[in-house]
């Protein structure tokens, strides 16, 4: 039995008393003397060209300070993104510059062209009618196919193409790929849309910044995931601004999603906003303006093959992708649809041959880039339900066909042909778990009730792996990453023997607070309520890289468990000091020195304050204080992994789908809070439903989104979601990092979906609609309907 | 939003005064045209408070059936709608949501018209009366088309009367994002005949299946509309559902509702 | 600019607004209330929600005006007395009902609300009156759990069908 706080306990979550009193802190919440408001003035067309742009009269309105436009970012850096790609052709990928307000042309919808600084809200909003703005319409390019035809408008004239890059995963594989297609027994083949999603975390972005005209600092509080990395990118490659100049501090985080990862343009705008006025510069995103501002996620148009033997076995696996990255790269757009996305091709199986080709291609859209899972939902999504239309073709059982092709327990750790090595798995548990748990044999009989109310019932399965926990730096160096994925970790014991813990990962609603406190508390058998976990500010933690990628707990907590190992190497030499015993005797347990074998002993407290009060130490000897810092790399990624079942009911009249049941068996590895691990589980599947059933992120032919507002963007509420079933206990710890901890935060998200859609599918077919092989997502009623009757 | 002035008068009388300003308008529960107002699509110089006036308030029997404040918001007609004409409280009952319907108003609804709202089809199945301060207007010279109303401009809608009918029934099928009514049907049999009213499939608004009712007035059990066919011509397509999708809703839903009144 | 007077959490209070300034801006900025939140413009989230005269509403989509005079309960009025967190709230660290805590506010609002209506609501109930607060974090299983916890009834065998 795990302790009542340390690692495994279903410890409840310190930070939320503040958050259900009313007393979380953020960015909108805070408010500085002094404060000024920036309202943007954005296209409202996906392409054009600025033929007037005259803020005179703004800038005359009441209350107005500053009008910024283009022109005030001249000579500065760019957005940049963090990946570069290198295509099948060994080209580099196309990187157009990504201005912080437009220079003479818009390329979406939303985006910012001038900003309006004035003592109240209301009046920047007021003033930025007063802008005088033209824009030339161009036409739009908005279908992929389309922007990469020759001829083309171009979304960046200066780029030569829309394509960003053509790239093949494994490029010289592909040969051997084609070959075993022309022979295989059987191949299955399928074209199908990933579609647009929208993150819509419930906090919309929000900046504050100030400027100390004094000392030249620049402090930007922000809704990030990751501080230091805005600091990082936006301070040296945007603003020209030294890291010792200039302050991130993200404090509560309602939500991201990986929308929260990015440098914006607005952070940027602010910053030197602030400057400019001399005043602090605050700005809240409407929703509206989130939904054409925030990084927007998926949108890949593939078509797909599987090749099989007689029995059933996979020989090969070949995928074309077109993957929409909008109109300018963010941080991560170009690593999502490759390195993250290519891998998934894999899946839990022993596939030998792959090959993934993918097509960035810039569109007059919003950005697109990570969102929960990124790229892996949408590999999985394929290869899911390429497996689950072969099992149908064959005639095979859906949970037999990926049973026989599963990597088996005993082949771990297993090198994939595509670079990745699973370092540990039991597909076959988590098969059999989630099986038992969904009474699977039972199925016939909950099929013959729903019939007789007039429902169609069906059964989806989908099988996962992802590689996460971002990342192994070298790796990643070499295909093509621009910064290590590390974490580091600060661990300050204080002299009364209360911590805090500087962590270089964030909270955007995981409970790292809590958790993160269970794993100090698990090492030092000191009570948690003495740690504290501070995040989100790059003057507190030395660096970081923040949080996505499920890497917080098995990167940043790895960062954690490293630098208590240090705390504790370091508080044992005082501990020996005291005791007058040899070091290698300090044994610690319970917060508590012992000389092994012996009654002597000290409390963790005592030790402490000897740290910090050297009075009676060996003369040089010894160095004060007790504060340790690591950084942890990772030797691999980690592979959570999964089995998943859904049950659909659908009404063959109006084509509405009901998720009857959903259970999840999933192995993270090492659980260090099942109650928040759990909730993990809970919020990914409901967005992997939400993806399946409901959202969608459409825009029409002039770049127009369509799905603009929650009036048409479809938010899962409460009642289109069943309770979940789903377990952790599969366990097969990570075989690399000292937790022996896999990753939650994506899982749901990931292997959702395709067990939604496969249900659906099957629901179909067990009606008799067997014409009925596919239906994009979402598959809402509309387009239920349509198949059934089409 | 554009800054305006707001008043709260406590009369009908009143109210039409200060409606009678330049760039006056009504606000009732709030619940549309607020959101429009901050999206600058509604920028009134003065904003005429509704719910202060008591004489608009309230669910109560009287000549002609239940009469309904038209300042009643939905979960008042949801609870004391209840015992008179069920159907029409459980169409209130499942306007938006419920901090929504504690805000939103019968007599906003109408006067807005929204082509997915759920009270225009109560009203026109119903055969209900709408009394405005000058005037009362039947339900079938009501709907002009989307957000088009007889209304004139500064006119205030003080009630409705609804006639009760021997049967009724309300089924929506709900737009996924905004929970407006995808489509939505109500089925009233009066002793004169069968009311069939269709909101959300089309963009002329609300509309009387006039087929159906005449095969519903017949025999009223859903069989009999199994052999008619709604025309997906004039019908709404959109990123929800293509107009023969909605067609089918129609029918669909028609019959569910027969069914379910009984 | 008005003045405009009314109670919030048992406390009279009053500020200066424009016609536009609604309820959430008000307490927000004028009353420094912050665990109010604001996360659309379309009336859709709720994370907006509070009481006004025991009533649930959107305070996003009403303008302060429009209440002045009304007693007014928010996220900050539910604690008990002496601090400790309500039995609403409880439930929801109890049942781990919120994760980045940004739509809880609106959340616990809506269940008082609804708890003051139906002390007893089934899931279905429950689900059904949330309708108006979206919750991107927990996938509503752990808010319903709650819920349901907090109105006294045993959730140990809540799950799917």
């Amino acid at each position: 039995m795990p302790k009542d706080h340390g690692i495994g306990a279903a410890t409840k979550r310190r930070e939320d008393v503040r958050f259900l009193t009313g007393k979380g802190r953020y960015v909108d919440d805070i408010n500085r003397f002094g404060q000024t408001y920036a309202v943007f003035l954005r296209s409202d067309v996906a392409h054009g060209r600025i033929t007037k742009l005259d803020t005179k009269a703004a800038l005359a309105m009441p209350g107005v300070l500053a009008v910024l436009t283009g022109d005030d970012f001249k000579g500065m850096g760019g957005l940049i993104t963090a990946w570069q790609v290198t295509d099948k052709h060994g080209k580099p990928q196309l990187e157009p510059r990504h201005p912080v307000l437009a220079e003479g042309m818009v390329r979406h919808v939303g985006e910012p062209i001038a900003a309006v600084i004035a003592e109240t809200e209301a009046q920047a909003r007021d003033a930025v009618e007063a802008i005088v703005l033209e824009i030339e319409a161009l036409p739009a390019v908005v279908d992929m196919k389309a922007a990469v035809e020759a001829g083309s408008t171009q979304v960046h004239e200066g780029l030569g193409s829309n394509l960003c890059f053509d790239w093949g995963f494994i490029e010289a594989n592909k040969a051997a790929v084609d070959a075993a297609f022309t022979t295989a027994h059987h191949v299955t083949t399928l074209e199908l849309v990933n579609q647009r999603m929208i993150p819509n975390a419930m906090e919309p972005r929000a900046a504050l910044a100030e400027y100390d005209s004094g000392t030249g600092q620049y402090t930007l509080t922000t809704t990030s995931q990751n501080p230091h990395v805005i600091r990082l990118v936006m301070g040296a490659f945007t603003l020209n601004i030294p890291e010792g100049k200039l302050r991130v501090v993200s404090p509560d985080v309602g939500g991201g999603f990986g929308s929260k990862i990015m440098n914006y343009n607005e952070e940027a705008c602010l910053t030197h906003a602030a400057k400019v006025v001399d005043r602090p510069v605050k700005w809240t995103a409407t929703r509206s303006e989130s939904f054409v501002t925030d990084a927007q996620g998926r949108d890949h148009v593939t078509k797909m093959q599987l090749a099989l033997d007689k029995d059933g076995m996979f020989l090969a696996v070949r995928t074309e992708t077109y993957a929409n990255l909008g109109a300018y790269l963010r941080l991560f757009a170009t690593v999502t649809p490759t390195y993250l996305h290519g891998p998934a091709a894999g899946g839990p199986y022993k596939t030998p041959l792959f090959y993934v080709n993918v097509k960035g291609v810039f569109t007059n859209t919003v950005p697109v880039d990570a969102y929960r899972g990124a790229g892996r939902p949408e590999g999985t999504y394929q290869l899911e339900r390429l497996v689950d239309k072969a099992a149908r073709e064959m005639g095979m059982d859906q949970a037999e066909i990926r049973r026989k092709n599963f990597v088996r327990p005993e082949e771990f750790p297993y090198q994939t042909p595509l670079a990745v090595v699973y370092d540990s798995g039991n597909y076959h548990a988590t098969l059999d778990k989630v099986l038992a748990m969904s009474d699977y044999a039972g199925f016939e009989a909950r099929r013959v009730a729903s019939a007789a109310k007039g429902l169609l019932r069906g059964v989806g399965f989908s099988t996962w792996v992802e590689a996460s926990g971002l990342a192994p730096s070298q790796l990643i160096g070499s295909l093509g990453a621009r910064a290590g994925l590390y974490e580091s970790a600060t661990i300050r014991v204080n002299p009364t023997g209360g911590i805090t813990v500087f962590t270089g990962t964030h909270s955007h609603g995981q409970g790292h607070e809590t958790a993160f406190a269970q794993i100090v508390a698990d090492q030092l058998g000191i009570d948690a309520g003495l740690i504290e976990i501070s995040h989100g500010d790059s003057d507190k933690t030395p660096f970081g890289m923040g949080t996505y990628g499920s890497r917080s707990a098995a990167v940043g907590g790895s960062a954690i468990f490293r630098a208590t190992e240090k705390v504790i190497a370091k508080a044992k030499k005082f501990a020996a000091h005291l005791l007058e015993a040899s070091e290698a005797d300090i044994e610690l347990a319970d917060g508590q020195f012992t000389v092994a074998g012996t009654d002597k002993s000290i409390a963790w407290a005592a030790v402490t304050l000897a740290a910090y009060v050297p009075h009676n130490y060996p003369a040089g000897s010894m160095e004060p204080g007790l504060e340790e810092t690591a950084f942890y790399d990772p030797s691999n990624f980690v592979y959570p992994a999964g089995a998943y079942v859904c049950e659909v009911e659908v009404d063959p009249a109006t084509g509405k789908v009901r998720v009857a049941a959903f259970h999840a068996a999933d192995d993270f590895g090492t659980v260090l809070n099942p109650m928040i691990v759990e909730g993990q589980q809970h919020g990914g599947i409901a967005q992997g439903i939400g993806q399946a059933l409901m959202e969608n992120g459409v825009y029409d032919d002039e770049g127009q989104l369509l799905s603009g507002s929650y009036m048409d963007y479809a938010m899962p509420r409460a009642e289109d979601l069943p309770m979940f079933d789903v377990d952790h206990s599969c366990i097969t710890v990570c075989a690399h990092n000292p937790l022996g901890v896999k990753g939650c935060g994506e899982a749901g998200a990931i292997g959702s979906p395709p067990a939604v859609v496969n249900a659906v599918i099957d629901a179909l077919q067990r009606g008799g609609h067997t014409h009925v092989t596919h239906i994009d997502m979402p598959v809402s009623p509309s387009r239920v309907w349509s198949a059934i009757n089409g | 939003m554009h800054n305006f002035e707001f008043v709260k008068p406590s009369s009908i009388a009143d109210a039409a005064k200060a409606l009678g300003q330049d760039g006056a308008q009504a606000l009732s529960g709030g619940q549309t045209l607020i959101p429009t107002m901050k999206q600058r699509l509604a920028a009134p110089a003065v904003l005429v408070s509704l719910t202060g006036i008591n004489e608009m308030q309230g669910v109560c029997m009287g000549d002609g059936g239940l009469h309904i404040g038209a300042a009643t918001p939905h979960a008042v007609v949801a609870r004391d709608a209840a015992k008179h004409y069920p159907a029409l409280a459980a169409l209130a009952g499942g306007i938006g949501d419920p901090a929504v319907r504690n805000k939103g108003t019968l007599g906003g609804s109408l006067a807005n018209n929204d082509p997915a709202a759920c009270y225009p089809s109560a009203v026109l199945a119903s055969g209900a009366t709408i009394v405005t301060n000058t005037r009362r207007i039947a339900a079938d010279d009501f709907f002009l088309g989307m957000f088009t109303t007889a209304l004139k401009e500064g006119e205030i809608i003080v009630e409705v009367a609804f006639p009760i009918p021997q049967k009724a029934a309300y089924v929506k099928f709900n737009q996924p994002a905004s929970r407006f009514a995808l489509t939505a049907v109500f089925v009233a049999k009066h002793p004169g005949g069968v009311r069939v009213a269709v909101t959300g499939a089309s963009s002329g608004g609300v509309f009387r299946w006039t087929e159906a009712e005449a095969a519903l007035s017949g025999t009223f059990s859903a069989g009999a509309i199994a052999g008619l066919t709604v025309n997906a011509a004039d019908l709404i397509g959109d990123l929800h559902g293509t107009p023969a999708y909605r067609a089918n809703l129609v029918k669909v839903l028609t019959g569910r509702a027969v069914t379910a009144a009984g | 600019m008005t003045t405009v007077s009314m109670t919030v959490n048992g406390r009279a209070v009053s500020g200066e607004v424009e016609g536009r300034t609604l309820l959430s801006g008000f307490l927000r900025d004028g009353l420094r209330m912050t665990g109010t939140h604001v996360g659309c413009d379309t009336s859709q989230c709720g994370a907006c929600v509070v009481h006004v005269n025991g009533q649930a509403v959107k305070s996003c989509t009403v303008f302060a005006q429009d209440v002045a005079g009304a007693d007014v309960r928010t996220i900050e009025g539910m604690a008990n007395a002496d601090g400790s967190l309500g039995v609403i709230q409880q439930a929801f660290q109890d049942h781990h009902g919120l994760q980045c805590g940004f739509c809880t506010p609106g959340m616990v609002m809506s269940a008082a609300a609804l708890l003051a209506e139906n002390p007893k609501p089934s899931e279905h109930e429950i689900r059904h009156y949330l309708d108006g607060n979206i919750c991107r974090c927990t996938g509503y299983h752990n808010i319903v759990k709650a819920v349901m916890a907090a109105s006294g009834q045993d959730v140990s065998a809540l799950a799917a069908e």
